[in-house]
């Protein structure tokens, strides 16, 4: 973290003596800086709370010390002052609404324009927790870390109010009458220099309302600017059958997966349900279970590449000679020998392949060229998987448009169009910087922007709507698998947003439109019961694309793998996996939430190779300057192991110059190097710089000390010895000085299964939602004061080059011998009866023993006041606490409760109906989120409890058992299945 | 503090003025103002003590038995007492969550559409009513926001209305019957039976124990399922 960033220049890490160390391979390491043992990682780690000195004068002198005390003796008497509080009951209160009691309802949320099932918890009228809907088929009940954020972006105190014309305030009634004026002059001149700009939604309506306003203004141009667009799928299909289909894969059919850069678990808009199908072919509990296998040939590190049994880093432009290799070897033409990995290991692979046979599955990044898609339906229509575990579709977000924005910029300097209406795009901020589209947008005559923030475009638009949050909506939208679902209102718009569609039917010409009218009208179909019921699912029944059957032609519809690259760095965009385009900066539980890899926080970095940093003398922090055609970029480096050499990734989504939060960032907008809508760039330049900056992350905070964290092993070793987690273990002691506790009624308990834990962060963000987690800001994440509940801690084991990758999520581990029980003072951590480890606010006198004594180091410390109590000074993002948790003040420690809100709630619902708590009935919301169900929870005392099963798993392991905590929270081994022929260093296959 | 010592510092003055021929430094009433402050402090301290005790527990301090100004003044007396509507009538959700709520401005108009339609004491009802904007009651009974109390549960396990709030039919306005103090939440939480009677009778008024009421309870406790020695976790109530 910032311990590296700090250092001055000349001090840089060993990279060649790393790899002498590394080369026996079975260390467990969190990063270059711990293995290399750095005096400032040292000083980092040992500090209990790193920089709390910084926090106090040096050297409080009496006057300053009676100050602070008196200070805080006269505000703790003021807190003790009550004021008359007032209750406010309904006018007319809903026939459903019990006052204290939450009411769920589904709904969609968009994800890249795709739709993803959400049931959204509401306390009286407030939604406060984004659920998955078990019923959607691109959730499964899943939700990834930014849906858990939408209840955040809704409350947002930054969202825009009110209309703004020339960016004063004006009223909506003063728009209708300036869109009544363009209705006019559109309906004379059909819609002549006339745009839209729409942003990638993939809803029916939408489409619907386009094609009425087409045929009103024949002239209109509609544009589609989708900066994460990832067209090449289509482009492929078009090539090979004449039309546009979309790939949908079937992971719960396959059994030996290649991915060609393809980030199946971590991106595009089906991965929860992929990483569902995914983890439940890999489920491992005796040694007669079968899993699939993965391998992985990946241009950035992603977490499908550290999930995958064997991963191969190369360079993005490299990836279409491998996908050329693949096909060659699969049809038994080894001799082309361009492929970049090693003929072995893809003879070895094809072989796998071929065994799979029709349960076999290639994956092509849709980042990746439109050869590399062909080559993978081509090497899938090869292996039989065509129509199994591959299905092509029609594309859900299909829409007929004129262009990009590209052609929208050029019609607007040809003169052709004069007025647009951008629609939820912010083509200010992610327009590649070759457009110049601040020109273009700023010579128009008449620009309307509609949209959630007061952003980038919307400064320089004539008239400014605010649009209605996506939990204020009715809208439909489609699945990645081309389920329609409905979108349906949890609260009436705060700041008096508008729909996409309201405004659409403006520009047609109804000035008074209903919300839902145009919704309800496109669903006319449906009678009144089947809305009513299409509206409790929120999905519409049986409208999931059929899958279409096509045959490849074997010249692959003439596609050829591009000329060989130009010499050079090769650049790797990603979207950043929360921020997504930058469209999310403003919401601090995704700044604040640790990237899956690199755990940098409230920034981005310019990824890079451990070789790559050597050859160029880069240490972590430096400024590299990444230049490109013409452009070029300042970037803070972040050496990141298992990254491929002369590349570097660049992430979109930061660099925003409007919201309060996202100006809290650092980082560099790397849409200043894209030139059109590409993915992947050759031909660059890095350049270091003389000066370092700051990079925060989280990935040294709360080490553990390199004990025996993480155990693994490969299925055949498991196989072989199903108990390889006891292997070298200390024996851990039976003996205590503390009396056991009697857990007569429940015993409370969870497993984690670090083999289906594929890194994805949705638990802590739940976790954050759930449970009032404050987010401190990049500074105290700098000092290590992050308040997260539950981490999930990434290791490397093997060379730095192409490490093994594992993910760990630490929760409270409700010790039934708690060590930070028995050192507080005063009686603020309890054990309960049914093994809780309680956390008492108003006990706690902040001596912060217990979490000195934690061997976990999951307690977290509220340095300060991070949220505020008084409720009218509060502002409106107050909205979004989940009523059923304290709110911590400054001074408390606080930590996993096991989500004890959810457990009373439960306890109470069965005592009232006088029964036991049902297994399954209480479900944490680490857990909840799961899309792999690596979380179980539930009553240890009950014998056939789902969490009893999993810790009788033969790869149950406690953390640090030999120190006799007795830990409730319990481990599950990672197995991997790597092909036994393809044996490498580092490869994790005896335990 | 005896005598003795006392005579033995004098004797020590007596001494050291012969020896010496130095003035003597505190006059002869020193002793009994030393015994005056000496005594008086562990007083001033006792009463100080008391004072804490008692003070924090008082009706000046709780609250208790002190009617607080409605915008409607709304009587318990004359809806429960004199008309005997049921409790669940307005506060309806007091079996089923954790809040009893409180009647939304229909509930009030349900019966006041037909009666006293015309009272100016409903003024603000009917108001409401019209403009949509709620009556804003003051809360009378409240605990701290860190507490997470729930109605449900206690009625449904035989802790009635009047247990905790009072003989409200004889409240012409609303008033705190009992401290709500965490004191007074954990007496019954350790010991409950004295407060229980069976769960159908929790909503009765005035309601007389039959002779055998002790062996009820006992059996409440069972049949209910109550757990006394978990009650007192501390995550029972802040969370």
């Amino acid at each position: 973290m910032s311990a590296i960033a700090e250092k001055g220049p000349g001090f840089g890490i060993d990279i060649a003596a790393l790899r002498k160390q590394l080369a026996s391979g079975h260390e467990m390491w969190r990063s270059l800086d711990e293995i290399a043992g750095t005096a400032e990682f040292r000083r980092f780690v040992e500090a209990e709370f790193p920089a709390i000195a910084e926090r106090l004068p040096a050297r409080p002198n009496r006057r300053t010390l009676l100050k602070l005390m008196g200070a805080s003796l006269s505000l703790a008497g003021l807190a003790a002052c009550s004021r008359a509080e007032s209750i406010v009951p309904y006018v007319r209160q809903p026939e459903i609404l019990i006052p204290g009691k939450p009411v769920y309802y589904a709904t969609t949320l968009s994800s890249d324009g795709f739709g993803i099932g959400a049931i959204v918890e509401s306390h009286e009228g407030r939604p406060i927790k984004i659920e998955g809907n078990p019923d959607h088929t691109a959730s499964r009940g899943a939700t990834d870390a930014v849906m858990q954020a939408a209840v955040l972006t809704l409350f947002d105190p930054d969202r825009s109010r009110t209309p703004l014309k020339d960016g004063q305030p004006a009223s909506y009634g003063h728009f209708l009458k300036d869109m009544a004026g363009l209705f006019s002059r559109w309906t004379v001149s059909q819609g002549q220099g006339g745009a839209l700009l729409l942003d990638a939604s993939a809803s029916p309506t939408l489409a619907a309302q386009l094609d009425a306003l087409r045929a009103r203004y024949p002239k209109l141009k509609i544009y589609r600017h989708d900066p994460l667009a990832i067209p090449a799928a289509a482009e492929a299909s078009h090539a090979l059958f004449g039309s546009a289909l979309t790939p949908v894969y079937r992971f719960d059919r396959a059994e030996t997966i290649v991915s060609l850069d393809a980030d199946f678990l971590g991106e595009g808009p089906g991965r929860l349900a992929y990483a569902h199908d995914f983890a439940a072919r890999r489920r491992v509990r005796s040694p007669n279970d079968r899993m699939s296998r993965l391998y992985a040939v990946e241009s950035t590190p992603t977490i499908t590449g550290a999930a995958a049994d064997h991963r191969f880093a190369i360079k993005p432009s490299e990836v279409e000679a491998v996908a050329a290799g693949l096909n060659a070897a699969l049809t038994g033409q080894a001799g082309r020998s361009a492929s970049p990995i090693d003929q072995a290991w893809m003879t070895a692979l094809a072989d796998d392949l071929k065994a799979a046979d029709r349960n076999a599955l290639v994956v092509a990044g849709g980042h990746q060229s439109a050869f590399v898609q062909a080559a993978a339906l081509s090497a899938n229509a090869k292996l039989g998987a065509l129509g199994n575990t591959v299905q092509l579709i029609e594309p859900p977000d299909a829409l007929q448009v004129d262009g990009d924005l590209a052609r929208l910029c050029g019609a607007i300097g040809d003169g052709a169009i004069d007025t647009v209406v951008v629609l939820g795009a912010n083509p200010l901020h992610t327009a590649p910087t070759r457009l110049d589209a601040h020109k273009a947008f700023s010579s128009l005559k008449f620009m309307v922007h509609h949209g959630l923030y007061r952003d980038e475009t919307a400064f320089l638009a004539h008239w400014h709507v605010p649009a209605a949050h996506e939990l204020e909506s009715w809208s439909d939208i489609r699945a990645y698998d081309g389920t329609a679902s409905l979108v349906q209102p949890l609260i009436k718009p705060l700041y008096d947003g508008r729909t996409m569609h309201e405004l659409l039917a403006v520009l047609g010409g109804q000035f008074e439109a209903d919300p839902l009218a145009p919704v309800r009208q496109h669903w006319a179909a449906l009678d009144d019961d089947a809305w009513k019921k299409a509206l409790r699912d929120c999905i519409v029944p049986n409208s999931a694309a059929k899958p279409i059957s096509v045959t490849v032609p074997p010249d692959l519809g003439g596609l050829r793998p591009a000329a060989k690259a130009a010499d050079g760095i090769d650049i790797r965009f990603v979207a950043d996996p929360w921020l997504r385009d930058g469209r999310f900066a403003n919401a601090s539980w995704l700044q604040e939430l640790p990237r899956p890899l690199t755990k940098i926080v409230w920034g981005n970095a310019a990824l890079i190779s451990p070789a790559t940093a050597e050859r160029l003398k880069i240490e972590n922090g430096k400024i590299i300057n990444v230049a490109l055609n013409g452009a070029d970029i300042d970037a803070p480096a972040w050496i990141v192991p298992g990254h491929p050499d002369e590349s570097v990734t660049l992430s979109f989504g930061f660099g925003r110059r409007a919201g309060s939060v996202a100006a809290l960032a650092e980082g560099y907008d790397a849409f200043r190097l894209r030139s059109g809508a590409e993915w992947i760039a050759t031909g660059a330049t890095l350049t270091p710089r003389q000066n370092s900056v700051r990079v925060i992350t989280t990935q040294h905070h709360q080490a553990m000390e390199g004990r025996a964290i993480i155990r693994h092993a490969s299925l055949d070793a498991f196989r072989r010895n199903p108990d390889f987690v006891r292997k070298d273990v200390p024996p851990s002691p039976k003996e205590t000085l503390y009396p056991d506790w009697p857990y007569d009624q429940e015993a409370w308990a969870m497993a984690i299964d670090l083999s289906a834990c594929i890194g994805c962060m949705a638990c802590v963000s739940a976790c954050q939602a759930e449970n009032n987690i404050a987010p401190v800001g990049p500074d105290e994440c700098e000092r290590g004061q992050e308040m997260h509940w539950l981490r999930v801690d990434r290791y490397y084991a093997g060379p730095v080059e192409a490490p093994d990758t594992f993910f760990q999520p630490v929760p409270c581990m409700h010790c039934e011998k708690a060590p930070c029980e028995v050192v507080c003072p005063v009686n603020a951590t309890v054990h309960t009866h049914d093994g809780l480890n309680a956390q008492v606010y108003n006990r706690c006198i902040g001596t912060r023993y217990c979490s000195q004594n934690c061997p976990y180091k999951v307690r977290r410390f509220n340095f300060l006041d991070h949220q505020s109590f008084d409720k009218d000074d509060a502002g409106p993002e107050q909205g979004v606490h989940n009523p059923n948790v304290s709110v911590r003040s400054r001074g408390v420690m606080e930590k996993c409760t096991y989500c004890v809100q959810r457990i009373s709630a439960k306890r109470i619902q069965a005592q009232i109906e006088n029964r036991d708590i049902a297994d399954g009935e209480v479900v944490t919301a680490c857990q909840q989120a799961c899309p792999t169900q690596a979380i179980t929870f539930g009553d240890r005392n009950k014998k056939d409890a789902r969490v009893v099963r999993e810790k009788s798993a033969p790869q149950n392991y406690a953390l640090l058992e030999e120190l006799n905590t007795r830990p409730r929270t319990t481990y599950l081994g990672k197995i991997s299945n790597p092909n036994g022929k393809l044996a490498k260093t580092g490869e994790a296959t005896d335990g | 503090m005896t005598k003795a010592p006392l005579r033995a510092v004098n004797s020590e003055f007596a001494f050291s003025r012969i020896g010496e021929g130095m003035p003597q430094i505190f006059s002869k009433n020193a002793n009994g103002v030393a015994r005056f402050v000496i005594w008086g402090s562990c007083a001033a301290l006792l009463i100080a003590a008391a004072i804490g005790t008692v003070l924090p527990r008082s009706d000046l301090i709780t609250g208790v038995g002190e009617p607080l100004a409605q915008p409607v003044p709304f009587s318990h007396k004359h809806h429960v007492g004199q008309l005997g509507i049921d409790c669940r009538y307005c506060h309806n959700g007091v079996e089923s969550s954790s809040s009893a709520g409180l009647p939304a401005t229909e509930v009030c108009m349900t019966c006041h559409s037909q009666l006293f339609t015309n009272a100016n004491m409903l003024a603000p009802v009917r108001a409401s009513l019209v403009s949509g904007k709620p009556i804003e009651w003051q809360r009378v009974n409240s605990v701290p926001d860190f507490v997470f109390f729930n109605h449900a549960i206690h009625v449904n396990k035989g802790v009635a209305c009047e247990t905790c709030h009072g003989e409200v039919d004889q409240m012409p306005l609303t008033r705190r019957a009992h401290t709500l103090s965490m004191e007074w939440c954990l007496g019954c939480h350790r010991n409950p039976g004295p407060n229980l009677r069976p769960p159908q009778d929790v909503f009765l008024m005035h309601w007389q124990p039959p002779a055998d009421i002790d062996e009820i309870r006992r059996q409440l406790i069972g049949m209910l399922d109550i757990h006394p020695d978990t009650m007192t976790d501390c995550y029972v109530c802040h969370r």
